[in-house]
């Protein structure tokens, strides 16, 4: 994983620069060797091998000739960004359900909780991923654990109002025909929280498929990596690519969600229990870079 | 724990603290650039969410913006920017980018806050004749201020991240520190500058966290 050499700083790695061992790294792009502008402007001496009048060799904007030429690196750089985003969503997911449900549980948790992600959630990612840097290195971990961080706040938030709007009425009536706390939690009130968690995992997704790209500080940022080369090498076809398909797997992920959501909340569409996602989603307008 | 005294001793260094490159210039750049862009930001998009929000028009613009704003890469944004001519004016990118991610919680938490406000005191408001500006300024907009204020609060947050990462695309600002120990492989260097920033951003949440408590109790909206 090297980088190209940059406009201002030469880069030198920090610490470890090992290969990284988990699956959402195998698809890293080897960026560099092949994505460097034919010829970029004030850099005459480079070997020019497309003809003169090509748009790469013009450095134009919008560029057939490098999706054309450089599936391979686009593709690997896509499947990072859904590995690294899929990864950490999920694992915020199974880390923010149990929070969530404890801090309901009990009230004195909801607090702390509550605080605890508001903190999180202040500090800005480029700082997070480099406070992570001495616990997991240069590696897609570091990547993974930050977004994690993020999602999590987000989703035990959303988690949390859901269940918190689950009336008061309808918990009684599910003790009274017999249910106990647990088959209550499971039976009525998750899946009445489910709107809410929803509309929170949407914004978790999209949050993370965008904060992937400043991974690309550590060479582990999907499409982030891509748009990082090309700053550095002034490349503006494949910056403006990898920035349209990022905004792209973002726009198709909370599509995907939205889907998913439609499938598994039928009584939604009797056009009740929408108040409780309304009012979730109107506390979470924050949006995290 | 090692890497934690190392960046200690990183930070209380004074060679450290003085300089172009020091923590004092850059913490100075970084409060400059949150500052500014918030109020531009503030003069660009409030007015326009204010007056949107009275008229009850252009609500799903207004709305949507925050979640367009979310799917758009800011990294993505600062890099198409300096590859623009706008990167030619040193510190131009930056302070695009942040006026752009800062004007969505802006403009959809005043919106928001302006529907809100209870229609029957909008009616009673005409009922006593009041005329559009007067029911805007007198009635809905100090009715409105609480959720206002939850957008420049979130929208100064966010400036603090997003000035951060302008330093991956050669900005100013505390955010230089965390990409220069990368470039000098010094990860002591690295945390310093993550925690300066990790304060810094909680410093801003905190003031306006105090400024909330202390203002008067119509202005927190009762809540």
């Amino acid at each position: 994983m090297r980088l190209p050499p940059r406009g201002r700083e030469q880069p030198r790695r920090p610490a470890d620069d090992r290969r990284p061992s988990t699956a959402a790294a195998r698809g890293a792009p080897r960026t560099g060797q092949h994505n460097a502008p034919i010829r970029s402007p004030g850099r005459s001496n480079e070997t020019v091998t497309a003809p003169p009048d090509d748009c790469l060799a013009r450095n134009e904007w919008i560029c057939g000739a490098y999706i054309g030429s450089r599936r391979q690196i686009l593709l690997d750089a896509v499947l990072q960004h859904l590995q690294l985003t899929v990864l950490s969503v999920l694992i915020g997911l199974a880390l923010a359900l149990p929070l969530a449900v404890l801090a309901r549980r009990w009230g004195w948790a909801a607090g702390p909780v509550l605080a605890l992600t508001t903190i999180l959630y202040t500090i800005p990612s480029l700082a997070m991923f480099s406070l992570l840097l001495p616990l997991y290195g240069l590696s897609a971990t570091l990547v993974v654990a930050g977004l994690v961080l993020y999602s999590l706040t987000l989703l035990v938030r959303n988690i949390l109002a859901g269940l918190r709007a689950v009336p008061e009425e309808t918990r009684q009536a599910a003790r009274g025909l017999g249910y106990g706390p647990v088959r209550v939690l499971l039976t009525v009130e998750l899946p009445l929280a489910l709107p809410a968690a929803m509309a929170g995992l949407r914004i978790a997704t999209v949050s993370a498929v965008s904060l992937v790209t400043v991974g690309a500080i550590v060479g582990f940022g999907g499409l982030g990596n891509l748009i990082y080369a090309g700053m550095n090498t002034y490349f503006k076809a494949q910056v403006l690519t990898a920035s349209v398909l990022c905004v792209l797997i973002a726009v198709a992920a909370d599509l995907f969600l939205l889907g998913l959501q439609w499938l598994i909340t039928p009584w939604t569409r009797a056009g009740r229990a929408r108040v409780p996602a309304r009012r979730a989603r109107a506390r979470t307008e924050a949006s995290r870079v | 724990m090692n890497t934690l005294t190392a960046a200690w001793h990183w930070l209380t260094d004074p060679a450290h603290w003085s300089g172009d490159d020091g923590i004092g210039h850059r913490l100075l750049q970084h409060l400059a650039l949150t500052v500014v862009c918030l109020v531009i930001s503030c003069v660009i998009a409030l007015p326009v969410a204010l007056v949107l929000g009275h008229l009850g028009k252009g609500g799903a613009l207004a709305v949507n913006l925050s979640n367009i704003g979310r799917a758009v890469p800011t990294f993505a944004v600062l890099v198409l920017l300096l590859l623009t001519p706008v990167g030619k004016w040193g510190e131009g990118p930056t302070v695009v980018a942040l006026v752009l991610f800062a004007v969505p919680p802006l403009l959809t938490n005043a919106y928001v806050g302006m529907r809100e406000v209870d229609r029957g005191v909008v009616q009673a408001a005409r009922g006593m004749g009041m005329t559009g500006r007067q029911m805007l300024l007198r009635v809905e907009l100090p009715l409105a201020l609480p959720l206002v204020m939850t957008g420049v609060r979130i929208a100064a947050v966010q400036l603090v991240a997003t000035a951060t990462i302008a330093a991956l695309a050669g900005g100013g600002g505390l955010g230089r520190i965390i990409t220069a120990g990368f470039n000098l492989a010094s990860t002591p260097q690295v945390v310093a500058g993550a925690l300066l920033v990790a304060l810094f951003a909680l410093v801003v949440e905190g003031v306006f966290e105090i400024a909330e408590r202390l203002a008067p109790s119509w202005a927190r909206g009762g809540r």
